[in-house]
């Protein structure tokens, strides 16, 4: 009678444990979702709605201050100032990361922990501030107000994850697929293309990706740098005070899109590259 | 090539950038904050930290960082936990969880814009409940508390993604014999929690923890989005002294001082969570 009751109490717990567990996946989830929600709302409401209160909490898909955004003067540009230094920042930080993550993943050299060193050294340091005195090398080079300056200093945020992430992606490639290559007869550089490049390729793209977004999400560096030719976060942060409502919340919602499809393309490789890359 | 100078080789371009674009900046911006034009001085930091709102924008900065990272670290803890034992719907979950790693800061401050602002989803939501009969403006002067609040939550709804990822990643390198291992023993939850998963995730820890320590000194965007002048801090006062007051030695002299905040707050962390030596999973 009594391993009755004790059964069923243990299952009450247990069963009361999993409501408990279960309640709180689905509220951190709705407390992730429902604020991106909110800037769905605003966004695909007329500038109006968005002005008014108090607010409908469904969507009126009125394409409104999506138009009054792709309208506003500067704004277009602004975006396309965006891509043209993220996808710079993209290429750049893979060809010069990308080699010395292999070299890290592949070979014993001295200087090796220095390097490292050097690596993780960035990581202590915020390193936007930077943008400060790139600001003046940058006019004298007349590098100032360029995509491409820019995107060499976003290139500099990027290019410590894309060491770490290349290397980690080499190390999961056992060396002795390349050295089997090379007793058939292929060179270290054909054996590196038909046997590395392919298997290593999606997770390159994937720490591509990930530099692509850095990038756009950065907004310190872009503001201190850039003058005429601003970035969207850039535009955005200076027009702050002087927009209105509806053209901040269809920026902010422009800014998220890309992070969305960022985070669904690259979600396999995500917990496998920080796994490797914060040790 | 040349097997042993391949890797010199390789290396070198990441070498040049750094040493160009991080290295060469840092030795520029020390010089700068320490020189007003006529060799070296102290005016700048003089200037800088004798400013009357320099100890509101120092309290605000670190009060942030404080009241934010332990929350995150708890939330990211317990989250990286309940998603181990998941079985059903781990990707989907991971990935909702994860998606504010993508979002900009700026992005995040205007998304808790759009929820405090006066006409804004919070006083529709109490306006619905009968709180307040006509919308109240909550993000001014006069609410210091609830302006710091706003910045709290947009932060922690941005930034706990990042200490997230780290820490599932770390959990994943632990081995599984060690829970199997201390069942036997009849360890409740909670303790091979705190004897195993904690110890074990030191190293996932330090580099969660120095990242999100440093992300929150530099933090600028959300406030400006959500705070305006109201809240000041650290870099949005760099922002102001190279653009509004045009006077790039100050603003040098308070990257400095971030960058020594920074630095003094990793090597914290790092002495604090150090790994034993010769100890290894």
């Amino acid at each position: 009678m009594t391993a009755v009751t004790t059964d069923a109490v243990a299952t009450d717990t247990r069963r009361a444990g999993r409501w408990v567990y279960g309640s709180a996946v689905v509220l951190l989830c709705a407390w992730v979702i429902v604020p991106l929600y909110f800037l769905l709302i605003n966004t695909l409401s007329a500038p109006e709605t968005v002005n008014s209160f108090p607010k409908p909490f469904i969507p009126e898909f009125d394409l409104g201050s999506l138009t009054f955004f792709a309208n506003f003067a500067g704004m277009l540009t602004a975006l396309k100032n965006s891509i043209l230094v993220a996808g710079l920042t993209m290429i750049m930080s893979i060809v010069i990361g990308a080699p010395a993550g292999y070299a890290l993943s592949r070979f014993d050299f001295h200087g090796k922990e220095l390097f490292r060193l050097l690596i993780l050294l960035t990581r202590a340091f915020p390193l936007p501030l930077l943008a400060l005195p790139l600001a003046v090398m940058f006019i004298q080079t007349g590098l100032d107000d360029t995509v491409f300056g820019l995107a060499l200093v976003h290139t500099t945020l990027a290019i410590p994850f894309s060491v770490l992430i290349t290397f980690a992606l080499f190390s999961g490639i056992p060396l002795e697929l390349e050295e089997a290559a090379w007793t058939l007869g292929c060179t270290r550089l054909t054996a590196f293309s038909k046997v590395v490049l392919p298997l290593i390729l999606p997770g390159i793209t994937a720490s591509a990706i990930f530099a692509f977004v850095i990038s756009w999400n950065e907004v310190f560096a872009a503001a201190v740098l850039t003058i005429e030719n601003r970035t969207l976060t850039a535009f955005l942060l200076q027009n702050l005070d002087t927009s209105p409502l509806h053209l901040k919340f269809a920026g902010g919602f422009i800014l998220v899109v890309p992070a969305l499809i960022f985070i669904f393309a690259v979600r396999k490789y995500l917990f496998a590259m920080w796994g490797i890359a914060s040790r | 090539m040349n097997a042993r100078l391949l890797p010199y080789v390789l290396i070198l371009p990441v070498t040049l950038f750094l040493c160009l674009f991080f290295l060469y900046p840092f030795v520029l911006v020390s010089k700068q904050a320490f020189s007003t034009g006529a060799g070296f001085t102290l005016d700048n930091f003089r200037e800088v930290t004798g400013y009357w709102k320099f100890p509101i924008t120092m309290r605000n900065t670190l009060l942030l960082a404080a009241a934010v990272v332990p929350i995150q670290l708890a939330l990211a803890l317990l989250m990286a936990t309940m998603v181990n034992r998941m079985k059903k719907g781990r990707d989907l979950v991971l990935y909702v969880w994860t998606i504010p790693l993508g979002i900009s800061d700026l992005a995040a401050g205007i998304i808790w814009l759009a929820i405090f602002e006066q006409s804004g989803f919070l006083n529709s939501m109490m306006n619905g409940l009968g709180i307040v009969d006509k919308p109240v403006n909550l993000l001014t002067f006069q609410n210091p508390g609830i302006v710091f609040l706003a910045i709290m939550l947009a932060e922690i709804w941005r930034a706990t993604a990042i200490m997230l990822v780290i820490l599932v990643a770390g959990i994943g390198l632990i081995p599984k014999e060690y829970y199997e291992a201390a069942e036997v023993f009849g360890a409740s939850p909670w303790k091979r929690f705190l004897r195993i998963t904690l110890p074990l995730l030191r190293p996932s820890l330090q580099t969660a923890l120095v990242l999100r320590v440093i992300l929150a000194f530099e933090i600028f965007a959300v406030v400006a989005a959500l705070g305006g002048t109201l809240f000041p801090v650290l870099m949005g006062e760099t922002y102001a002294y190279q653009f509004d007051l045009l006077n790039s030695g100050a603003a040098a002299a308070l990257a400095l001082i971030i960058l020594a905040i920074s630095i003094a707050f990793t090597l914290i962390i790092l002495r604090v969570l150090r790994v034993p030596k010769g100890a290894t999973i």
